[in-house]
């Protein structure tokens, strides 16, 4: 962080003589100036407990937090729970985005199935996801095959209404010149319509991946014996809040990673669509 | 040869937009096809397009009965419909998918070049201006070589000058392989600056209400005092072809009568 504070955009005078290159660096501020509030929080809290006033106990500062990490890591415990939960996300995510695609796009696409389909699809959605659980733990026991199926239901809704929805909102006059060219099928297919659904495809990936994120905590609140979230409910039974704030604080992390590399994925394949100006104005 | 024998096209909703139209136009021929709102040239450029079926009659060109979209016939639409995830160059490569990657190469260059955007091959659509962006289009159909080109209201969305840019460089492209050219406009201007015969249309149903040559060489000065003869004939037909009174009349309407301003 110290980088970025450091830049000579916050030197006023230098940014008020040279009007041309503000932009360049705003894009380096900006996301420092929106780190600030919480690192102020942070810095103060840290000194609040180091100088003796609070004890820390129930909110401990974030050095505390820093260290159980650390001993977690060293143990070899933090690899362990972050594999158990990395692959009940990525298994859930895996089947929920499978049968989401296929669903969607066979409702998409033909009508039939959509007006057989959808209203049942619907109708589940209305469902609380979390509801399924005591379900889900009498057919499926209480081991790994519970947790996964519920991810990928929570999973399954956003995927399965972004590729539907996406397919229903390709511009006709889009496919008519592909009708022009005497697309067939199966070019119809590769050459308008995937490219046409891919954007909205990946904000449901996100989305979906987010949810899958929100579940795997439930699931893991369900009985688990390894897993982030089984840490937070470790720590609240034996009073270990820094160990709570540091599954939290590793949630974070990952989420936004998985979240990064699906828009770093998706990137190249969005170049037309992504308004870029090298400015950075906004 | 294009005919186009009786054809008729009524929606499923029960509106009648077109009725029993006629015409023949020989290969090379360009001809403008104008007429009020509802008078259904955009149903009949569709339906030569393949797009839509007609509803009774025939479109035949060259012995090959039209009734889906075909290689000899391209279309242009009033916007310019790019692929927005494809670079211009790709856009107009877009027909050719069927032919070796270089020789596509080769003629997406000269078709680029062709229309002045070479040094927008690798732009995105986005980055176009109105005016850039009908030209991929115009570039696009013409690069497959159809013997008809369809064009169905191609520049009604471009300002005055840019319009009058392109309807020149139509032209320019015209003379290169001279497709038949079936443009529908509501633009007389337009419509007497390119076309060799004017077909004004009138509406409820849609139908053939008058014919008028335009015996002008090329290229044609918009401000010459015989531009603006055959300009008032035609207004003159597009005026009585929405006098609900008026008879059809598909034969030449007589120069120079009523002049209603």
């Amino acid at each position: 962080m110290a980088m970025t504070l450091d830049t000579p955009a916050l030197d006023g005078s230098d940014a008020i003589d040279t009007p041309a290159t503000p932009g360049r660096w705003r894009h380096v501020a900006r996301p420092a100036l929106g780190v600030l509030l919480p690192l102020a929080v942070a810095l103060v809290w840290e000194f609040v407990v180091g100088s003796g006033w609070s004890n820390g106990r129930l909110v401990p500062p974030p050095s505390r937090i820093f260290t159980t990490i650390m001993e977690l890591a060293r143990s070899g415990e933090l690899s362990r729970h972050i594999a158990a939960t990395l692959s009940r996300v990525g298994a859930g995510f895996g089947l929920g985005v499978v049968a989401g695609t296929l669903l969607g796009a066979i409702s998409g696409y033909w009508g039939l199935a959509r007006r057989l389909l959808d209203p049942t699809v619907q109708a589940l959605r209305a469902i609380p996801s979390i509801a399924w659980v005591p379900l889900f733990i009498l057919w499926l026991g209480i081991f790994e095959t519970s947790k996964i199926a519920l991810i990928a239901v929570g999973v399954f809704f956003p995927v399965y209404l972004g590729v539907m929805g996406a397919i229903l909102s390709v511009d006709r006059k889009i496919v008519e010149v592909g009708r022009t060219f005497r697309l067939s099928g199966p070019a119809m297919i590769r050459r308008i319509l995937l490219p046409a659904v891919l954007p909205a495809y990946v904000v449901s990936l996100r989305v979906g991946l987010g949810l899958g994120w929100m579940f795997v905590v439930a699931a893991e609140f369900m009985g688990a014996s390894e897993g982030l979230g089984y840490l937070l409910i470790d720590g609240q039974q034996l009073g270990k809040p820094a160990q709570i704030l540091a599954a939290i604080t590793i949630f974070a992390i990952l989420g936004k990673t998985t979240d990064w590399l699906i828009e770093l994925v998706s990137a190249p394949l969005l170049r037309w669509q992504d308004a870029f100006r090298p400015g950075g104005d906004h | 040869m294009l005919v186009l024998d009786r054809v008729g096209k009524t929606y499923p909703n029960g509106v009648h937009a077109l009725q029993r139209f006629t015409a023949k136009i020989p290969q090379g021929e360009i001809v403008a096809i104008i007429g009020g709102s509802g008078c259904g040239k955009s149903t009949l450029l569709r339906a030569v397009a393949g797009l839509d079926r007609a509803s009774t009659g025939t479109i035949v060109l060259d012995d090959i009965h039209i009734a889906a979209p075909h290689a000899k016939i391209g279309i242009i639409f009033q916007e310019p419909r790019l692929l927005p995830w494809l670079s211009v160059a790709d856009n107009i490569g877009f027909g050719l998918s069927d032919l070796p990657a270089d020789i596509r190469r080769d003629k997406v260059a000269a078709a680029l070049a062709r229309v002045g955007l070479t040094e927008k091959a690798k732009a995105w659509p986005r980055e176009l201006s109105g005016g850039q962006a009908q030209r991929v289009a115009i570039a696009r159909a013409l690069v497959p070589q159809p013997e008809v080109l369809l064009l169905d209201e191609p520049f009604s969305a471009l300002d005055a000058f840019t319009r009058r840019d392109l309807q020149d460089h139509l032209l320019d492209l015209w003379a290169d392989t001279r497709p038949t050219l079936v443009l529908v406009t509501h633009d007389v201007d337009e419509a007497v600056v390119l076309a060799d015969r004017v077909l004004v249309m009138r509406p409820r149903p849609g139908r053939l209400f008058a014919e008028i040559q335009v015996n002008l060489a090329r290229p044609r000065d918009r401000a010459s005092p015989l531009f603006d003869a055959v300009k008032r004939r035609v207004m003159t037909a597009l005026d009585r072809s929405l006098d609900r009174n008026a008879p059809d009349d598909a034969s030449e309407s007589a120069a120079g009568e009523a002049m209603w301003w």
